[in-house]
């Protein structure tokens, strides 16, 4: 009974965090060039909304995950021309960014509301899958789900250990020594928000493919924020950021499990844990973290003249 | 004093760049309403008749016109509720939260209290209004001012802590068992509703917004705490070193902030909807904090902007109705106007 239990809480929890984690990732990206987006919450919602239309269009959800992943950088470009170009202020553009999300997302996905899909298929791992306990919880998800941990060390790599990574985090950290290292902040800033959007894409697709395997509008229910506080928790470090996603993924799972064995308390007190959960963390975690945000983080690069 | 002929000449060249300016500025709007068109071109409206169905109906007739008032009054306040925190670079997203818990304040003293007379409960229900909003805003001023967490992620995710909050008790506790399956509260006696004007929706609500901009409007320009906020804006460290306790600001700045959204949530608990349902607002601090950034912060462009964009707010209500809109689809051109005000007042502040 309680081994069940557990186990139904950790493969809740992985399901739960993967889309945090591909958020999380990208936001890490973005975050490293100095760019703050607190519209990922709307690249997210432009993500399930494409990548389940799409999956009723083609029946193909791989088909799906492309069109999301392509739909999010797109719409994140729309926000990189804001802040690099425009010039402005990244806060408010991220908002901004959310309500044209939430208003596109509903405009589109409204004659899907209803649809069904099968959604991404179960990936099953030769005799892995078979072992008695680890098999069902470890290795009985689709493939995003198995992607997401070596994507997030793709991404500690590309930020580490390559000279691209380098000058990017040169750029969120001071951007005119690395404008006169020969480095344009401005494209780096562009590709960074680019991948970001394509991760941010597939955090959206992955919610409404094999999460929720439906669309509702507004289905996030602020998981970008989430992952946007998660992003402050990981110390902006794509490996702790598995670690954090986890957790907050075993905060939503929790709620889920309580609710569906009837513990008695409201299901709108549980629906609280992950925001408060995000809250709190926050705050224990807040004293330390000044010292290793990106030095130009949400500061705008105004050229050398 | 004389100018020199430089100053003038500066002077001249800024006045003309003011111009030009508005004359872009609305241009941009007008770029705005038109991406919305194609947009709904693309999903097979027909957007001219849908922007005139939006204006005759809100501009076209009194009681239309009258619906734009009544949506300016809670607007107004969220608009300050964000244009307040901002004199100190403080950027509150939580108007949404703090409306919901204003009006959770409220309607507790209207369940109650109801026994008292009007003249004692309302302003009573007012007081519980800004405390409740005001208390949510500060943990998110507290949090900010020990530099724990930026109130700008703080007030995002208390947004909806504070709606579940709502819901819970409108469902559990507070719910009426009278009125079946609805969730909502018991309707609210009548020396708690805030009257209104003959045949129209116009409250007496709309005194507030008036009061508050003028009120704010006076202390920034001739108080010393105006003063205090404005050197704390210019030069944090400066003020610091002048004696200034920016932290206290922040807590007191948050909490006017949040006190004015939840007054505009009182005012629609008892004017608007007569009890508590979860269904309290359609995105009015959302939309708020659009107005304020929009007017800068200046009292008379938030009355401005509020009334552009309650037509907006308006607009939507119409395209879901007679256009088989979704309600929030009305949020892209919010979004689109949003947009082109960011990137004209884009490259202010900044490192170089």
């Amino acid at each position: 009974m309680i081994g069940s239990s557990l186990q139904g809480l950790l493969s809740g929890s992985i399901m739960a965090g993967t889309p945090l984690l591909y958020a999380t990732l990208g936001e890490v990206m973005g975050e490293r060039a100095g760019i703050v987006n607190l519209g990922l919450e709307g690249v997210m919602l432009m993500g399930a909304v494409v990548g389940f239309s799409t999956t009723v269009k083609t029946g193909d959800p791989a088909l799906g995950v492309l069109a999301a992943a392509l739909a999010g950088a797109l719409f994140n470009t729309i926000f990189g021309f804001l802040v690099i170009e425009r010039r402005a202020n990244q806060l408010a553009s991220g908002l901004a960014l959310m309500f044209c999300g939430v208003g596109l997302s509903a405009l589109i996905g409204a004659p899907y509301i209803g649809s069904q899909i099968k959604g991404l298929n179960e990936v099953r791992i030769p005799i892995l899958s078979d072992l008695p306990v680890a098999g069902t919880t470890l290795f009985h998800y689709d493939i995003l789900v198995y992607l997401v941990v070596p994507i997030a060390i793709l991404v500690w790599w590309a930020l580490f250990y390559t000279r691209w990574g380098l000058s990017l985090r040169a750029v969120g950290e001071k951007p005119t020594a690395a404008f006169a290292a020969g480095k344009n902040p401005y494209r780096l800033q562009y590709q960074a928000l680019f991948i970001a959007g394509l991760l941010g894409g597939i955090a959206g697709a992955h919610l409404s493919l094999a999460v929720a395997k439906t669309w509702a509008e507004w289905m996030t229910a602020g998981r970008g924020f989430v992952a946007v506080a998660l992003v402050i928790f990981s110390k902006w470090h794509p490996l702790r950021a598995i670690a954090g996603a986890l957790l907050f993924g075993g905060a939503i799972a929790l709620q889920l499990q309580m609710q569906a064995r009837g513990v008695p308390v409201s299901p709108f007190l549980l629906d609280m844990l992950p925001y408060l959960l995000s809250l709190g963390v926050l705050a224990v975690w807040g004293g330390a973290r000044r010292h290793v945000a990106p030095a130009s983080l949400g500061q705008i690069f105004r050229g050398t003249e | 004093m004389g100018l020199t002929a430089e100053q003038a000449n500066e002077a001249f060249r800024t006045r003309k760049k003011w111009w030009i300016k508005s004359i872009r500025f609305f241009g941009l709007f007008g770029f705005a309403f038109l991406v919305f068109a194609v947009l709904l071109l693309a999903f097979g409206k027909n957007p001219v008749k849908a922007y005139a169905d939006i204006f005759s109906s809100t501009l076209g007739s009194t009681y239309g016109f009258s619906e734009i008032l009544v949506k300016m009054i809670p607007l107004t306040l969220t608009a300050a509720a964000v244009a307040v925190p901002s004199r100190i670079w403080l950027i509150n997203v939580g108007g949404e939260g703090q409306l919901y818990i204003g009006a959770l304040f409220a309607t507790w003293g209207a369940l109650t209290l109801n026994t008292l007379p009007a003249w004692i409960l309302l302003p009573l229900l007012c007081v519980l209004g800004v405390l409740g909003g005001g208390l949510w805003a500060s943990i998110s001023g507290i949090l900010r001012a020990r530099g724990w967490v930026s109130e700008t992620i703080s007030t995002l995710l208390m947004n909806y802590v504070a709606i579940l909050l709502v819901n819970f008790f409108v469902f559990g506790p507070w719910k009426d068992p009278e009125s079946a399956n609805y969730p909502q509260t018991a309707e609210f006696v009548s020396a708690a509703t805030l009257p209104s004007f003959a045949g129209t929706r116009v409250h007496a609500g709309f005194v507030f917004p008036l009061a508050v901009l003028i009120l704010l409007y006076f202390v920034l320009s001739r108080t010393r705490w105006g003063l205090e906020m404005r050197a704390i804006g210019g030069n944090p460290e400066a003020a610091r070193r002048n004696g200034i306790s920016i932290s206290r600001y922040m807590i007191l700045l948050m909490f006017i902030g949040g006190g004015l959204a939840g007054l505009a949530g009182m005012i629609e608990v008892s004017a608007i909807q007569g009890r508590l349902r979860p269904s309290l607002s359609p995105g009015y601090g959302f939309v708020g904090f659009l107005i304020s950034w929009m007017a800068g912060g200046n009292p008379l462009g938030i009355v401005a902007a509020a009334f552009l964009l309650a037509i907006v707010t308006a607009g939507g209500d119409i395209l879901q109705m007679a256009h088989g809109l979704p309600g929030s689809a009305v949020n892209i051109l919010n979004a689109l106007i949003l947009f082109v005000v960011l990137s004209r007042q884009g490259g202010k502040g900044g490192v170089k």
